[in-house]
């Protein structure tokens, strides 16, 4: 019995792999993927286009104008000098932002009320002129204190001092790539698996698959192996680079990382083939693939925080893969979460494993037309 | 007359198959209402955790500071070591620390420490924590400076002022993008299958034989799934309209031109695709590979193009959503804005034609 599975599952990975052309797609792209998406993927601002509009000549003012050129998160693209010249470089997208200082700059630091600094964002981009902000804010307290300092003003009787655990310098990248770990895998063990019962249904294979002796358990044996298989494999390719070549910290353990990895890629190659099972085409199998995948990878915490999310939608996500294998693999890569504190997330994973990978075999008997 | 009967045999497979009217007019509307009620980049209520050594009237108002804020959930924990658990526990966000020699401190030189630790995990989070704790700080600092009879003198402030989404809701600018994405999931993931479908069933070989051409071939390919993404395309700007008030300030005409160039790239796309691959499966992976996850990541709809480096910013070019999201941002918040219009969809208009003019070149009747 176990030689006949093993002949399934050589089938199965025949003819995935005999193509070069789909050999490629499956081992190609997502290590392309991970380069590209690791560098793009940032919420950390590098390069962000600003013009300055000074109409004061004071040194104080010069001062705040170095201390803008010299950030490195700002780039000076324009220099202003006419109100009319702000509302074309904001509107063709030239600046995000400008900052405005008024004639009477210097006069209004030493009055009571303060001088202020007129910033002018493009909010189009609400996130990225978020962020900016906050730079902005750092620049103009940082100016402040140099100033009340050389002016002998007193110092505010407390100060904040801040500090960020797990990710000092708050990196975001080593948010992110942790996460296209868990994203890659997903929608590569979907692909695989979600299409092949599909494409045997419509080339019609599956009907003799049906009245050999195997019984519907081996045939889902048989189509499991080859998506864990690649899964594992793609998985681990990724891990190693998003280590050695990114520089992300592993800190947790492997058996930790990879038990996680396991039942993730039994759930995700459940869903796969149960929707597969569902269609009768490969166009069908693609689009439910993709079905899943959308909402899975919007509503995992990849991206945006399951947190700021709807109460609704975050009892939604309880039903998604990819948040409790987010979870993990963070946790794992970052804080060295031991494998104790991810049971939480181990057991959802397990069930929906079971769950959908039962309603695939049931249906590969049930559905047939 | 024969071009008439091809659209209709597209029509007819499209219409068929519950699944290409399902990705046309259903993903949209699901899509739309995740995003736009799922997701947001604006954190609210961030749980966070006080830790005071030793309460004294002063810390009192700094931590009622902490409760008025709409943007935090403060809870009251004994100890550094009950709150450092409850971090990596990931109970809370956050924890204010404020030892306790901090009321004696106050006003003396060196002034007393307000200790602020965020779980840095996810440092998108961290930094607009950090900012709003800043602002609790800054607001709380001034009231009690004028309440203790020392007003605070702060040389300069910021007077903010933002263009064309004054609230900086994450709402107005995700709900354009996605249009986006989703715009290229219908064009280019439906069409990607087509021509592979027919290698693959052996019906091309049928098609070779009667006496239509390849540009009819492919014409008649591209209306009617071009016809079922203006459907979509209309569905979801209705949505972004009416359901989640995101304004339109430009005209339908710029849109709907916008909409016609990017269409017809991604169906080119889709089709290059389906020609090159001549399987479905190989045509499925490439498909979901150059569409959804770029046009998710490297369009500038989350992740800002211009902090990616140099290389990265170079291949985003080549990403035909990255004009799309330019144009549908700009229509939709700014208004028709010509400098940005222009050179989008210029660039959206070769795209079309090199996609399509390869797959002219790639599509010939032989069976090689």
């Amino acid at each position: 019995m176990v030689s006949r599975i093993i002949a399934l599952v050589i089938k199965e990975f025949l003819a995935l792999l005999k193509d070069p052309k789909s050999r490629f797609v499956i081992i190609g792209p997502p290590v392309i993927q991970l380069l590209v998406f690791g560098y793009a993927a940032t919420f950390d601002l590098t390069n962000v286009p600003f013009a300055i509009y000074n109409e004061s000549p004071s040194e104080e003012a010069r001062q705040l104008v170095a201390r803008f050129r010299g950030s490195a998160n700002f780039n000076d693209v324009a220099t202003i000098t006419h109100d009319e010249q702000i509302a074309p470089l904001v509107d063709s997208k030239r600046v995000l932002l400008v900052v405005h200082i008024g004639p009477r700059f210097s006069r209004d630091l030493r009055s009571r009320a303060g001088a202020a600094v007129q910033i002018i964002l493009d909010g189009r981009d609400s996130n990225t002129a978020m962020l900016a902000m906050g730079y902005v804010q750092k620049i103009v307290n940082g100016f402040n204190v140099q100033w009340a300092g050389e002016n002998d003003k007193p110092e505010p009787p407390a100060r904040l001092v801040m500090r960020s655990w797990f990710n000092p310098n708050l990196l975001s990248r080593w948010f992110i790539i942790p996460g296209i770990v868990g994203l890659l895998t997903l929608v590569v063990t979907m692909l695989v698996t979600a299409l092949s019962v599909a494409r045997e249904r419509e080339q019609g294979t599956f009907d003799q698959l049906l009245v050999t002796p195997y019984r519907p358990w081996e045939v889902l044996i048989g189509k499991a192996v080859p998506g864990f298989v690649i899964g594992m494999v793609e998985a681990t390719l990724i891990s190693v680079v998003a280590v050695f070549w990114f520089q992300v910290p592993l800190l947790g353990s492997l058996p930790a990382l990879y038990t996680g990895l396991f039942l993730f890629l039994l759930s995700a190659i459940g869903v796969g083939l149960m929707i597969s099972s569902l269609s009768v085409t490969q166009q069908q199998g693609l689009l439910g693939a993709f079905m899943f995948l959308v909402p899975a990878i919007i509503l995992s915490g990849f991206a945006t925080p399951i947190l700021n999310m709807p109460p609704l939608v975050q009892k939604l996500t309880l039903i998604n893969p990819m948040r409790y294998f987010m979870v993990i693999v963070r946790g794992v890569f970052l804080e060295g979460t031991p494998f104790h504190l991810l049971i939480g997330q181990f057991w959802p994973l397990a069930v929906i494993g079971i769950v959908t990978l039962s309603i695939a075999a049931w249906l590969f008997r049930r559905r047939m037309y | 007359m024969r071009l008439r009967g091809l659209i209709r045999k597209e029509f007819l497979q499209a219409f068929r198959d519950p699944s290409s009217l399902g990705i046309a007019f259903v993903l949209p509307v699901v899509l739309l209402l995740l995003f736009g009620y799922g997701v947001s980049l604006d954190a609210e209520n961030v749980p966070v955790a006080l830790v005071v050594e030793k309460p004294t009237p002063d810390t009192a108002s700094l931590c009622g500071a902490f409760e008025h804020s709409r943007y935090f959930e403060p809870v009251y924990l004994h100890g550094m070591h009950a709150a450092l658990q409850a971090l990596s526990a990931h109970r809370i966000q956050a924890i204010v620390h404020l030892r306790e020699d901090f009321s004696r401190r106050l006003f003396s030189p060196g002034s007393a420490a307000i200790q602020l630790i965020v779980n840095g995990v996810d440092a998108n989070t961290a930094r607009i924590v950090e900012g709003y704790v800043e602002g609790v700080y800054g607001n709380w600092l001034e009231d009690y400076a004028v309440d203790k009879g020392r007003p605070l003198n702060i040389p300069a402030s910021i007077e903010q002022r933002v263009w064309f989404n004054s609230n900086l809701r994450s709402r107005n600018f995700l709900v354009p993008g996605l249009v986006a994405v989703i715009m290229t999931l219908i064009g280019a993931l439906l069409t990607a299958l087509l021509m592979a479908r027919e290698w693959e069933r052996g019906t091309m070989e049928a098609l070779m034989v009667t006496p239509v051409t390849i540009r009819e071939i492919l014409i008649g390919k591209i209306v009617p799934y071009f016809i079922l993404g203006m459907g979509g395309m209309a569905l979801s700007v209705i949505m972004a309209v009416w359901q989640f008030d995101v304004p339109l300030r430009g005209s339908i005409w710029v849109l709907l031109l916008g909409t016609s160039l990017f269409l017809l790239t991604a169906l080119g796309m889709g089709l290059l695709i389906s020609t090159t691959a001549r399987n479905q499966f190989v045509a499925g992976q490439l498909a979901i590979i150059t569409t959804f996850l770029p046009a998710f990541i490297l369009s500038g709809f989350i992740f800002d193009i211009g902090s990616m480096p140099p290389v990265i910013r170079a291949i985003t070019y080549l990403i035909p959503a990255r004009y799309f999201v330019a144009i549908l941002q700009t229509v939709f918040l700014a208004g028709d804005v010509w400098p940005i219009i222009a050179p989008n969809s210029l660039a959206l208009m070769i795209m079309a034609t090199v996609f399509i003019g390869l797959t002219r070149l790639k599509t010939r009747k032989r069976l090689d």
